[in-house]
């Protein structure tokens, strides 16, 4: 079951489209990668799916019934990249607060807050207050207070940024314990490498337009050049074949780039066959940041032609 | 409605617990009313300290008038076989305040007085020197005119004027100063009450906008509860302020009486008549609204302009300006309202919304025709929810911008557009 789906959304400021008729669904428990450079109407996408802004036109299901801001709210957890906390107000006193913001008892808010507190060893903070924090700190603690409450649906924006490598990967794993828990979760970012590990199902942006929409693996099928590395030392008379290409030659290792008839098999026969010594033989997928690249620049490059 | 509830309780308490809030509320009436005892004990100090004067006397002036030996304020001592020239080096020398000269003059036009001091002498001390001066010249006058300077005594008068309110619960003994002293102090005080608290929802919203937590506050609730929420709750302070001092007034109301000396009770006695003659159940009723309305009114604007600026204080005080533009020329429309209650600029004063709470209150104690009133209230309630219409709007947008500040005119389309 599609715990979110969008059709058709718009949102339109004063002289630019932030998002145009963007459509995509999401899958309940699953982790979705919305990917783009900056500008490019993630940020705008968010706000409108957690009720901040209304789109001018298209729809947004939630849990099979028409998003409604004011009810919904309760169900979702949004964690900004524009985030912060009251410098001033104890860190316990706050989470807590931001939860009832939410529609939770002020026992069970508590009891909630508390257990995040020890599931992310920061017990020993309750009375602290935020300015004495550190900012992974700060992060934290931003964390707890958008999964609290027990949303359905959690979207971070940019979660990692100023976080250590170790912190990081704890709120890594928690991502990954509220999704198997049920949770679904939005994971915004301009930055894939982060996405290939932690996604199911991405949709990459660009300038208020969905330009990608599918798996990670499916994405990288789709844009494999058929380019293969093969460890091993082959003399450069060895290589007259109509069966690939070749990209790259150094002593140990060759680059090559399989011709569309040709399969992987037949260039390993053709090595045997050479009597080469062969120790590794590796597909090459590109690295989502290079499938974005190409796409990115490809969009502009037309637009500008266009323009002319 | 829980939610603005929510919010509403953490403004106030986070406001009301902090430790400034009790100081601010304690300390600084202590410290105003110490400051007025302290101006009234060196002023009535002064009035015991006599000056030395020395006079040389070339009219005669001294001779036969009583006048001189009369005076309160002076103790004259008369030099003689001195001249001007040869005693101005002298009598600081011989322990004399300063030097009064009255040279030979006519009865027609008296003139040639000379006051010499070491420094500038004080308005009063003048004033009061020629009034002594006057009454020896009457004197002359009256002589030379062949009038008994006591005949004259005898058939002066000197006669005051009692206003007593006829109102229908009875006549009343009414007190100009008292009136005039409780309308300038309400409207002192809305006056003061505006500018403190709207400046503190603006810096409060600002806050909230820099810290980054305004986008994370309204994913969970209406932008607009979010801005009532601090609005009011902000108000509720100032209201819990306005308790706290009606009780302190209370109190020392009730134990002061018995600290005042003798002729202290006098000037209390007179001053609980002329607040029994004042309408305080009006007063009260109008202050409250008029402090609520206004803030209100101003709040809102204030929470716009704190929605759009960054960190900069510099960008927050020149946004500001043209909101405490009205509110500063209602002050000083207020304080000539007070003398002049029915002038026009008074009663457009008190009617124009932006200006009204202030003005109005500078009017209160006077007869307000019932018209007027209910005009006044009238147009601050529209204006109110007008403002609060087009603010709010203004703040969704501006909250969640960061980067340049928006001009007037962005401004201005944010908050008229449909939503």
């Amino acid at each position: 079951m599609n715990l979110l789906e969008i059709s058709h959304l718009h949102k339109q400021f004063a002289t630019q489209k932030a998002v145009n008729d963007m459509n995509f669904s999401i899958e309940k428990g699953s982790i979705f990668g919305l990917l783009g450079p900056n500008g490019a109407g993630k940020t705008t996408l968010l706000r409108m799916i957690t009720g901040i802004f209304y789109p001018d036109s298209g729809e947004i299901m939630f849990e099979g019934r028409h998003f409604d801001a004011l009810k919904d709210t309760a169900n979702i957890g949004y964690m900004p990249e524009e985030r912060g906390l009251y410098k001033k107000m104890k860190i316990g006193e706050q989470a807590v607060y931001l939860c009832r913001l939410k529609g939770m008892k002020k026992e069970e808010a508590t009891r909630r807050v508390k257990e995040w507190f020890v599931k992310l060893e920061m017990q020993s903070w309750w009375d602290k207050k935020v300015e004495d924090l550190s900012k992974g700190m700060s992060q934290k603690l931003q964390f707890v207070t958008t999964v609290a409450h027990g949303p359905s649906l959690i979207i971070l924006d940019e979660p990692f940024s100023g976080l250590d490598p170790v912190n990081a990967n704890l709120i890594k794993d928690e991502i990954f314990n509220l999704a198997k828990n049920g949770s679904t979760i939005i994971f915004s970012t301009h930055r894939m490498e982060q996405v290939e590990e932690i996604c199911d199902h991405i949709v990459l942006m660009n300038k208020g337009e969905k330009i990608l929409d599918g798996t990670v693996g499916e994405i990288k099928n789709n844009f494999k050049e058929n380019l293969f590395r093969l460890g091993a030392s082959v003399l450069p008379e060895q290589l007259t074949t109509y069966i690939f290409e070749v990209i790259q030659h150094s002593p140990d290792e060759l680059i090559l780039k399989i011709n569309e008839d040709s399969t992987p098999n037949e260039v390993l026969q053709y090595f045997i066959n050479k009597n080469v010594r062969i120790n590794s033989f590796q597909e090459i997928m590109p690295s989502l940041n290079e499938i974005f690249i190409k796409l990115v620049h490809g969009t502009s490059a037309a637009r500008q032609f266009l323009n002319k | 409605m829980s939610k603005i509830g929510l919010i509403i309780g953490r403004e106030y308490f986070t406001r009301v617990k902090k430790k400034s809030f009790l100081v601010m509320t304690i300390l600084v009436p202590l410290l105003m009313v110490g400051f007025y005892a302290g101006i009234l004990a060196i002023a009535m100090k002064g009035g015991t300290d006599k000056q030395t004067i020395a006079v040389i006397d070339d009219a005669g002036l001294f001779k036969d008038s009583s006048a001189f030996e009369k005076s309160e304020r002076f103790s004259f001592t008369l030099v003689q076989n001195e001249t001007e020239e040869s005693f101005v080096p002298k009598y600081k020398d011989q322990g004399y305040n300063s030097f009064l000269y009255i040279p030979k003059f006519s009865l027609d036009s008296p003139k040639g007085f000379i006051l010499h001091s070491p420094s500038s002498a004080s308005l009063t001390t003048t004033s009061r020197l020629e009034n002594v001066i006057n009454a020896s010249v009457e004197n002359q006058r009256m002589i030379a005119k062949g009038i008994d300077p006591e005949t004259y005594k005898e058939i002066s008068a000197d006669v005051s004027v009692q206003n007593t309110l006829d109102t229908k619960e009875g006549s009343k003994k009414s007190v100009a100063g008292v009136a005039y002293g409780m309308s300038f102090a309400c409207g002192m005080l809305i006056y003061l009450m505006m500018i403190i608290y709207g400046t503190q929802v603006m810096r409060g919203v600002t806050e909230e906008k820099t810290n980054r937590i305004a986008e994370v506050v309204v994913s969970s609730v209406k932008p607009f509860d979010l801005m009532m929420g601090k609005i009011i709750g902000i108000g509720a302070v100032g209201l819990t302020q306005f308790l706290i001092w009606a009780l302190l007034i209370g109190i020392g109301q009730a134990f002061l009486p018995s600290v005042m000396s003798q002729n202290m009770e006098g000037v209390s006695a007179t001053m609980a008549s002329g607040l029994d003659a004042l309408p305080l159940g009006k007063i009260l009723v109008s202050f409250i609204f008029y402090f609520l309305a206004g803030y209100l009114m101003y709040a809102s604007l204030f929470a716009a302009v704190g929605s759009v600026v960054s960190e900069d204080q510099q960008e927050a005080q020149q946004l500001m300006f043209p909101i405490l533009m009205p509110i500063i020329i209602g002050f000083v429309i207020m304080v000539q309202a007070v003398n002049e209650p029915n002038s026009t600029m008074a009663v457009v004063g008190s009617i124009f919304p932006l200006t009204s709470p202030v003005v109005m209150m500078g009017r209160i104690t006077y007869d307000i025709p019932l018209w007027q009133m209910l005009l006044s209230m009238t147009l601050l309630l529209v204006t109110f929810f007008f403002f609060t219409w087009v603010t709010a709007k203004i703040y969704r947008t501006g909250i969640l911008m960061y980067g340049k500040k928006p001009t007037w005119k962005e401004m201005l389309k944010w908050g008229f557009r449909k939503s």
